[in-house]
């Protein structure tokens, strides 16, 4: 047996009964993280090695309270069971919240997988006053049934030898059959019965369960069997149909209603016969009751989920300073010893600013978004998480969001400063797609790093004397425009009723180190291999659009003469600091042409023809471009754009200065500008970022053009208004 | 219901996607339930039930009906 393919076991259970504290206790960092194929759900799997050899696969099945097609969660759940069929499922419960995690355990019962129920947390079950009689409700529900504490491991050695012996056994599929009463047990027989006759899906399905789900209106069997077989489908269909219509006149309810309650009435009937025993009032307060009180509590928990955003914003951003500035460090290292040992040329160009910049806007992210995780896997892991979502609901509602939406924003810089990219991935912690999707597009609106130097320097050379009122108003302005755009996304594009909100507040948990490890890790990792392939291949392509063509020969020559003739004027020793000076004053002016010159460069000039209307000329919109790579180059950008031209010979007044002289510059273009920025594409990591998370590049596109679109839109107004009041003087 | 007032659930009158979910989640009629609290803006709502809590919008629960006591 030890030498034959390994097994491979299935973890399923309600999220929060601890499943994946039992994944990571077995597997440990044995483990694999993939997605189901066309979903975002995670796959993880890990190996499990048995005292006597035997090898394990362990697939870690995504939460569920059910097994309906509520959820792409629950979906991909039961394809697995279904399709894969694992040699055994253990079913991890809440011993504490038995009744409940029971409800999924029945449906796996009358799927007739085989299956081990492992009762979690019986520590937790015991200090509430809980006992259980682990043999007698194997018994009752004739499948084994193990009591562990999978935070400390104890238990899960008999459990792993009782899903090594069931395994062996190798029994076949044996669904149980609950009683749903007269109308639809009839209604279920008379469906099984057409399903057998017609071999309906039998291949894959049990009958009376594929009848089941008719009846449950499960979206996701209806499809497939439509599909199938149409003509059998609207035979059932029509049962359905019959059944449903009586089943409200006669007692105003739904068959899935009568089926929910029929579940839950077998649980009942199983636990009462002396399974459970409560030694307290099951009201009583518990520890994390009394924590609620104060955290959730009217006026100190706003203030308290304040601090403690802030909190973890500061952790963020403070002290992965340290680590960003090495990988800072380390890349600049690497360029300048590039630059030293290659020569000249379009190689060098590429790889310089090409592939290290690109991979250095990558791999800098990462202490970030590392520190970000770690933070975000604590509130997570110990529930807060859901208390936040849970005092945050009202407000973000209004604009069809969710009450977790508020995590990705404060992320993304909804406190000045952030990041778009943690802040997408922050999303992730939304279950409702909807309103996740809304949030992802919506978030790169907040004003992140990369976007502050430009802002601040817009707002130091325009509005000198109101720059921390300036800035402050640009925080709050962020927040106005991304919850308006989520409030016209979801009327839109993203219409549809928001998803039910119906949530677990999960009891408050110290969470385990090892727990958070793991997550901050492979969500990080996730993140480099993720972004790292797409984006170097995108920087390199904006390399080029910014290097060709190059200068045509003539102007190239041009350059090369005024350089002779700065260093012939200036032969002796002693003028060496203004030749130097002399030079590096040629070297960006025909960087600046260089630029002009380019694909970037003519893109910049061509879109004069519409970016008069807010304002920018050509030199705007080569930065514009070139901030689609990283807001950061905006400003060495215009920098560069600028030094173009020049008639100061020295060349090295400041950008801020070059400005503030230049007629085309007025507070209007500013404040245009400003805008702009702050609303237009976000920079390509995020939209691959933003991809990736919603499953499409549809949606990275979208952001792009729907940024861009309403960001012209608004600097339009902000330009043409301001002209139109005569403030542009 | 008020704030930590009990009751025994007699009906729950809402079909679909949110029906599902709910009675996923345990509301179903001869369940116990407890309000926990409220949200800072008195909506959503927080409810013990099957000793867990879970927590849900105030036009959601409308569809639960529970006789008090």
């Amino acid at each position: 047996m030890s030498m034959s393919t390994p097994l491979t076991i299935a973890l399923a259970g309600n999220p929060n009964a601890g499943k994946t504290t039992l994944f990571n206790t077995l597997t440990g960092a044995r483990q694999h993280v993939g997605n189901y194929p066309g979903v975002t759900v995670e796959k993880k799997a890990g190996a499990y090695t048995f005292p006597r050899g035997d090898e394990a696969t362990i697939i870690d099945l995504p939460g569920t309270y059910s097994l309906t097609a509520y959820s792409v969660e629950e979906v991909v759940a039961r394809d697995y069971l279904v399709q894969e069929k694992p040699d055994v499922v253990i079913n991890i419960t809440d011993a504490s919240n038995l009744e409940r995690n029971l409800y999924l355990s029945t449906q796996f019962l009358e799927l007739g997988v085989p299956m081990i129920i492992a009762l979690n947390m019986i520590d937790v079950a015991q200090d509430r006053g809980i006992s259980l009689d682990a043999q007698k409700l194997s018994a009752l529900l004739k499948v084994p049934v193990i009591p562990i504490i999978a935070r400390s491991g104890k238990g899960t050695a008999e459990l792993m030898t009782a899903a090594l012996d069931l395994a062996q056994k190798n029994a076949p599929w044996d669904p149980l059959y609950i009683s749903y009463g007269e109308d639809v047990d009839l209604a279920l027989q008379t469906m099984a019965q057409r399903i057998t006759t017609a071999g309906f899906m039998t291949d894959s399905y049990a009958p009376r369960w594929l009848a089941l789900k008719y009846l449950e209106g499960d979206s996701q069997i209806r499809d497939k069997g439509r599909r199938a077989d149409p003509a059998v489908d609207t035979e059932l269909q029509e049962t359905v149909t019959k059944v449903s219509e009586h089943l409200l006149k006669t007692m105003e309810t739904y068959p899935e209603a009568i089926i929910a309650d029929h579940r839950y009435g077998y649980i009942k009937s199983v636990l009462r016969q002396e399974v459970i025993t409560h030694k307290f009032d099951i009201d009583r307060l518990h520890a994390s009751d009394r924590i609620d009180k104060v955290l959730t509590n009217r006026f100190m928990g706003p203030i308290i989920m304040l601090a403690v955003l802030l909190g973890l914003y500061k952790f963020t951003f403070t002290y992965s300073q340290l680590p960003v500035a090495w990988f800072a460090v380390f890349f600049d290292w690497l360029s300048t010893n590039l630059n030293t040992l290659l020569p000249d040329g379009h190689l060098k160009s590429m790889l310089i600013s090409g592939v290290i910049h690109g991979m250095g806007g990558v791999l800098g992210f990462v202490p970030l978004i590392m520190f970000m995780f770690f933070g975000i896997a604590i509130l997570e892991d110990s529930g807060y998480l859901a208390r936040v979502a849970f005092m945050m609901d009202r407000v973000f509602r209004i604009f069809g969001l969710h009450g977790s939406s508020v995590m990705a924003y404060i992320v993304s810089g909804g406190i000045a400063g952030g990041c778009a990219v943690p802040g997408v991935m922050a999303a992730r912690t939304l279950r409702s797609p909807r309103e996740r999707l809304a949030t992802l597009l919506t978030v790169s609106f907040m004003n992140c790093g990369a976007k502050l130097p430009v802002l601040a320097l817009l707002t130091a050379t325009f509005f000198s004397r109101s720059q921390a009122q300036l800035m402050f108003l640009l925080t709050l302005l962020a927040w106005a425009v991304a919850l308006t755009a989520a409030k016209i996304l979801r009327l839109t594009v993203l219409r549809g009723e928001s998803t039910p909100f119906v949530m677990e507040l999960p009891p408050y948990r110290f969470p385990t180190f090892q727990g958070l490890l793991i997550h901050t890790w492979e969500r990080t990792w996730q993140y480099i291999k993720k972004a790292g392939t797409t984006i170097l291949a995108i920087s390199i392509l904006i390399w080029a659009m910014m290097t060709f063509p190059g200068l045509p020969q003539s102007e190239e020559e041009n350059f090369t003469r005024q350089r002779q003739e700065v260093a012939a004027s200036a032969t002796q020793a002693t003028e060496a600091l203004p030749l130097k000076e002399q030079l590096a004053a040629i070297d960006t002016a025909q960087a600046g042409s260089t630029l002009r010159h380019s694909l970037a460069g003519r893109i910049g000039i061509t879109m004069e023809s519409v970016s008069w209307l807010p304002g920018f000329d050509w030199r705007t919109n080569i930065a514009l471009v070139g901030g689609f790579a990283a807001k950061e180059v905006i400003v060495t950008t215009l920098g560069t754009a600028y030094s173009l031209g020049q008639t100061d010979p020295k060349g090295n007044a400041s950008l801020s200065e070059t400005l503030a002289k230049d007629p085309h510059w007025n507070p209007v273009v500013a404040l245009a500008l400003i805008v702009f920025v702050m609303f237009y594409a976000p920079c390509f990591v995020t939209v691959v970022c933003i991809s990736k998370e919603s499953g499409s590049w549809k949606w990275g596109l979208f952001s792009i053009c729907f940024n861009t679109a309403f960001a012209f839109l608004l600097a339009t107004l902000v330009y043409q208004g301001g002209r139109l009041m005569g403030l542009a003087g | 219901m008020e704030k930590d007032q009990s009751g025994t659930i007699t009906a729950v009158k809402v079909g679909g996607e949110l029906g599902r979910r709910i009675r996923d989640m345990g509301i179903v009629p001869g369940t116990r339930i407890t309000i926990m609290g409220r949200a800072p803006l008195f909506d959503p709502v927080a409810i013990r039930i099957m000793g867990g809590t879970l927590t849900l919008r105030n036009s959601e629960a409308d569809y639960i009906e529970v006789e008090i006591a």
